[in-house]
């Protein structure tokens, strides 16, 4: 099992000692053309976590990998590269540049679900099979758990290639200044994180576990050793940490060090997790 | 890599609207003038921003606004309690000014009693929207203070090298070459989260990461 941060949660160029506390480093969404992302305020905290609306701010497609992959590379960890786009060829042409430095990357995440950009117009299965056939790098496929039926999805991105699956990206969330009414965040709404995303996690790699036996990356609400115990306990073979990295940039050490005096095969000799999680490297 | 450690609180006074927390330093850096810490807030997800008011010997304080549950949950911590606080983060400023003009408006005068400090005590200028407010210039002795309807900007002399930190209607009022701290919502602080990025002369920049203090075009 792998501790990974969440995309978007972390710039590993910026923080390296942070991202070495994780088994495998998860860029931030690559688009084929630079974006600056939305306009600020971009985040706004809520009872019980949080709403975020950058919009997706990256370098572009050609920068990404002519500056930022190289030096991402000098940290000495798995790679993992979040893709996005607005239409299935977006994600596969930048599929199949990312087949060209094929040893640097681990796996390929599809972000197919950001809450805060005009979703693309193909399905999640029509953009992970155009992505299949770009690469033979693994392919994670990132789901909302706003589908009604998040088992299904997972399905039809399995039937169409997907190598595995990452779940759950935020759920769109609305927050109002508490004086003037008006919402917080100047897209108006955002993608809620944090503890209130748990529970809704933990159903989604449920389903999803139960419908495909992908391998999930189990991410939402994470922030404790009992966090990663109930993912894997779900299906989940590794474990993300989004908002968690921000209250604290040491949670993954300090629950490294939570997990590192449990027994995974006690904890679930006797209990009704769906899966027999893997060994925990320490 | 800053620290992030867990200090004790020393106590909290009220100082007008305001709230001076006293934290036990620990082996936290207080760090340059105008750089901030994350203060775990208290039953709240994210922790806070909060640049340093003044850093006595074994202490570090922070001046608080509590406008919001996370900065009352702040203002209402009691000696003996304790919180996780992570820094310093971000660019302070720029000592190596000639002529140093101290300028903060409301809660923006947080950073400048350990500022002043720093550059022995060069004049300042200090704007609050109520004389309860205003009772903060106690932090600030020598300080000149105006209050609302009277802006900081009406009695701004000429020839100085501003430092200011204040609401963002008085920080675009300030002459080029001004050095000014910003504030946004943060979530993070250390340039993860990519959320208090702020529109500044046409380009949005990360604040935690090329700021709080930037200089005015």
């Amino acid at each position: 099992m792998s501790l990974l941060n969440a995309s978007g949660c972390l710039d590993a160029l910026v923080a390296p000692e942070v991202a070495k506390t994780l088994d495998g480093f998860v860029t931030k969404t690559i688009t084929p053309l630079p974006r600056e992302g939305n306009a600020p305020p971009r985040i706004a905290e809520t009872a019980h976590g949080m709403l975020n609306a950058i919009g997706l701010a990256n370098p572009g497609r050609e920068r990404f990998l002519a500056d930022h992959l190289p030096r991402m590379r000098e940290l000495g960890l798995p790679l993992w590269i979040s893709v996005g786009g607005f239409c299935a060829s977006d994600y596969a042409e930048t599929c199949a540049a990312l087949s060209d430095v094929q040893g640097e990357v681990e796996a390929i995440e599809l972000n197919l679900s950001c809450p805060n950009v005009d979703e693309a117009a193909d399905s999640a299965a029509e953009i992970v099979a155009a992505c299949r056939t770009a690469t033979s790098l693994p392919l994670f496929a990132k789901l909302s758990a706003a589908h009604p039926d998040v088992g299904e999805v997972a399905r039809a991105v399995a039937h169409a290639g997907a190598d595995g699956l990452s779940l759950v990206n935020t759920l769109r969330g609305l927050q109002l200044d508490r004086v003037t009414h008006a919402p917080m965040l100047a897209r108006g709404s955002g993608g809620l994180s944090g503890p209130s995303l748990k529970p809704v996690a933990l159903h989604a790699v449920h389903a999803c576990y139960a419908a495909t036996h992908l391998p999930i990356v189990g991410m939402g609400g994470v922030a404790s050793a009992q966090d990663v115990i109930d993912m894997v306990a779900c299906g989940a073979a590794h474990v993300a940490f989004g908002t968690a990295l921000f209250a604290d940039p040491y949670a993954v050490k300090r629950v490294r060090e939570e997990l590192a005096v449990v027994s995974f095969d006690d904890i679930f000799a006797s209990a009704h997790a769906v899966t027999k999680p893997r060994v925990f490297a320490a | 890599m800053p620290r992030r450690e867990r200090l004790s609180v020393v106590g909290v006074e009220r100082v007008g609207e305001y709230a001076l927390l006293r934290l036990v330093r620990g082996a936290i850096d207080p760090g340059l003038p105008g750089q901030f810490f994350m203060l775990e807030a208290p039953g709240r997800v994210l922790p806070r921003p909060l640049s340093l008011c003044l850093a006595p010997s074994s202490e570090l304080h922070f001046l608080v606004d509590p406008i919001g549950p996370g900065t009352t949950a702040l203002a209402e911590l009691e000696r003996g309690d304790a919180i996780h606080v992570y820094g310093p983060l971000g660019n302070g400023y720029d000592l190596t000014v000639p002529r140093p003009l101290l300028v903060g408006g409301g809660i923006g005068m947080a950073p400048l009693p350990y500022l002043a400090e720093a550059l022995r005590f060069p004049p300042a200028i200090l704007g609050f929207r109520t004389e309860r407010h205003a009772e903060a210039a106690v932090l600030m002795p020598g300080a000149e203070v105006v209050v609302d309807p009277v802006f900081v900007t009406d009695v701004l002399p000429h020839g100085y090298d501003v430092l200011a930190c204040g609401p963002e209607p008085m920080l675009q009022a300030m002459p080029a070459g001004a050095q000014l701290a910003w504030e946004a919502p943060m979530a993070c602080g250390y340039g993860a989260c990519y959320g208090c990025a702020v529109a500044i002369g046409g380009e949005l920049k990360r604040l935690c990461v090329e700021g709080p203090v930037l200089v005015a075009a």
